[in-house]
């Protein structure tokens, strides 16, 4: 009942920011970000690598026309945990790439084909490269882009403690995923009396509702999947693909650590009741 | 405890000689293995050890970091990244330092939080507490410029907003604040050089504090450790012996505490962060909020909670000295807040402003959030200055047990089991 009318009250206050005039739109305020069901949430979470495949085409064919993602090599999309390609067709795929190295014997720079150690190419030489392009914006890079952004609270300051243990409780860590997708998914024709910037588009989950990144997917404009890709394109499919793949590239040692994780909990825990039990049997003869 | 005889006896002919030379064996017998504890130490008392745990963590996790981390401004985010990546077990040791922090911080507020309560701190236990209050400062000076090495965008402006408030001493001598925030920095502004000094401070400090803990230990082990019912030991079957009586409970609690760190490191690793510290440091962009870590909150919000910014650093700074001064404002000459009707109603008012000051210092700075703030500073301060020096006069404490074994068994109880514990190698 308490949780009905807490949505309700958020939805009515989202409403009211979407409808409302420009200056609380002008605003950066955060905005109620909806949570997604995810493989990878919670304790048991695990990526699932058909997912993490379909979000790197996504990647590949749209995000990294503009962004980079420095911190993630070819040989990481062959590991376990993550998308898991065969090694000889990521081997095919890195030489594909030109890459620059060298110098070479003659203090030459040279190209050679990418190699499996190489990071996933950058589409621009260095941020003034970009920034031209892009009419001054800076895309940023994307290997870290689902743990630096999170969802902010937003309900009543009294039940703030109890939403932080929640979410300890249930060990969630996908708030950038959230966002994320919210992101890719909430580009909306402006309200009537919005005067957007020069180059600005509107989404209804970006803090001041104003981004300088294009749709970079759309209702009619996604890409279409493969047959045997485990799942049929449409834009929320695609979000919520290349979302997993972008919380991967994000964490790569995701399902080791979880898998790890619950090992140690029962060693602790069992040592913990023995432990008790030796106490309570000690303390027996003094107490 | 200072007359406590260890019964240490050498079991062979090695230990006997090294006894006649060098008798760390029959120090450490002393001090931890028969030394008499209070038999009514409730799992509060468990946390010191915790904290030595905690301590050892940080410190052995921290020296494998140093030696994958690269201490400059253009390498440091990568090789933490790095480390989460490509180190073998980099993730693991990682969220073990970075989550340890906040363990290590949250145990030691429930220390010091007990302190208060069971009154640690009143005679003789003074230097006791005193060293506990410089081990806390030099824990957050710690804290503080660990969390500035993984040069993300809230270490970049945290240790930015932080080390600016020594310039308000300019309104003190004009210039002096300037010349020590340039002195800190080693240059115009937070860079490179700043990062490679906090880098070698960090790296320093933890063995700064680990001679603290152990003059801390000392202190303690000369007067003897407080219980719930502030009484001294006065008679053998008062205590039991640490070993393995108190080391048993210890193991027991720090497991259970051990449990809630997995919990976090392998479940919730960044809960307790901010997700702007995954952005790499960038001078030219301020984050929309710079919010301390959370255990140095309350006193980030009493810093806000003063109009002048001069007037915030002394108050910041005050919350923190006037620790020391504990001892000294409490005029009650009952230690512990169990026998203290009145003032344990303050106790709570200040466990709950503390909280508060935590919530607000995590908010902006403005209209409602700033008036809390200033509300509660005021009570933070008010109950050291005024509640602690007048209700100790004025209160009439409830009548205390005749002895710590009365206080546990009941006023019959000296039976059987006290004698147990006052002879336990005869059972």
């Amino acid at each position: 009942m308490i949780t009905r009318t807490i949505r309700t009250a958020l939805q009515a206050l989202v409403l009211a920011a979407v409808v409302a005039p420009t200056p609380l739109l002008a605003a950066s305020e955060a905005v109620h970000i909806d949570r997604q069901k995810w493989s990878f949430a919670g304790v048991t979470g695990t990526f699932d690598k058909a997912q993490l495949q379909r979000g790197y085409q996504i990647y590949k064919e749209v995000c990294a026309v503009c962004h980079a993602m420095k911190r993630i090599s070819f040989r990481n999309l062959a590991q376990a945990g993550g998308p898991a390609f065969p090694e000889e067709s990521v081997k095919a795929l890195a030489a594909s790439f030109k890459v620059e190295d060298g110098p070479d014997d003659n203090g030459k720079m040279f190209q050679r084909p990418g190699k499996l150690a190489d990071p996933l190419p950058s589409p621009f030489k260095n941020e003034k490269e970009a920034r031209s392009i892009h009419n001054g914006a800076y895309p940023p890079d994307l290997s870290l882009i689902a743990r630096a952004r999170n969802v902010e609270y937003l309900g009543p300051w009294y039940l703030h403690p109890f939403s932080m243990v929640r979410d300890v409780v249930n060990g969630y860590q996908e708030g950038g995923a959230d966002y994320l997708y919210a992101l890719l998914t909430g580009y909306r024709n402006p309200p009537g009396n919005l005067k957007l910037a020069d180059g600005m588009n509107f989404n209804a989950a970006f803090p001041g509702y104003q981004i300088a990144m294009v749709p970079p997917l759309a209702k009619d404009n996604f890409i279409k999947y493969q047959a045997d890709a485990g799942a049929t394109g449409s834009l929320e499919q695609n979000a919520r693909d290349v979302t997993a793949f972008l919380s991967w590239a994000a964490d790569p040692k995701h399902d080791e650590r979880k898998r790890m994780g619950w090992k140690v909990l029962l060693y602790l825990l069992v040592t913990s009741v023995l432990l008790y039990f030796a106490k309570k049997r000690l303390w027996a003869k003094v107490h | 405890m200072a007359n406590h005889e260890s019964t240490y006896v050498p079991s062979s002919r090695f230990a006997k000689w090294m006894d006649e030379r060098l008798p760390i064996a029959r120090m450490m017998h002393g001090q931890f293995v028969d030394f008499p504890t209070p038999r009514n130490l409730n799992y509060l008392w468990t946390f010191g050890g915790i904290l030595s745990f905690c301590l050892v963590v940080q410190i052995v996790t921290g020296v494998v970091l140093a030696m994958h981390f690269a201490p400059s401004a253009n390498d440091a985010f990568d090789s933490v990244e790095h480390i989460r990546r490509d180190v073998n077990y980099g993730w693991l040791i990682r969220n073990i330092h970075a989550v340890g922090a906040s363990m290590f911080f949250f145990a030691v507020y429930i220390h010091m939080f007990r302190g208060l309560y069971y009154g640690s701190y009143k005679a003789p236990r003074e230097i006791l507490w005193i060293i506990g209050v410089i081990i806390f400062l030099v824990m957050m000076a710690t804290g503080f410029m660990g969390y500035t090495l993984v040069w993300g965008q809230m270490s970049f402006w945290g240790v930015t907003v932080i080390t600016n408030l020594f310039s308000s001493l300019d309104g003190v001598i004009a210039g002096l604040g300037t010349k020590i925030v340039q002195w800190l920095w080693g240059g115009y502004s937070v860079s490179g050089v700043t990062l490679n000094r906090f880098y070698a401070l960090h790296y320093l400090l933890p063995f700064v504090i680990a001679g603290l803990v152990a003059l801390h230990i000392w202190s303690l082990h000369v007067v003897g450790q407080n219980n719930p019912t502030g009484l001294d030991i006065k008679a053998k079957a008062d205590s039991v012996p640490m070993a393995p009586f108190a080391v048993m409970k210890d193991l027991f609690a720090l497991s259970l505490f051990v449990l809630l760190f997995a919990w976090l490191v392998f479940y919730a690793p960044d809960w307790l962060g901010h997700a702007d510290n995954y952005v790499e440091a960038n001078p030219l962009a301020t984050p929309a909020h710079i919010v301390p870590e959370w255990y140095f909150l309350p006193f980030y919000a009493i810093l806000r909670a003063i109009p002048s910014k001069l007037g915030g650093v002394i108050a910041m700074f005050a919350a923190i000295a006037i620790l020391v001064f504990v001892p000294w404002l409490d005029t009650s000459r009952v230690r512990s807040t169990k026998y203290r009707p009145i003032y344990r109603w303050f106790f709570w008012l200040f466990v709950i402003s503390c909280l508060a000051l935590g919530y607000l210092g995590a908010k902006p700075a403005e209209g409602v959030y700033v008036m809390w703030a200033r509300v509660f500073t005021l009570y933070y301060f008010a109950h050291f200055l005024l509640v602690m020096p007048i209700v100790g006069i004025i209160e009439t404490p409830r009548q205390l047990p005749r002895s710590i074994t009365e206080a546990v068994l009941g006023p019959g109880g000296g039976g059987a089991k006290a004698a147990a514990a006052a002879a336990p190698e005869k059972r």
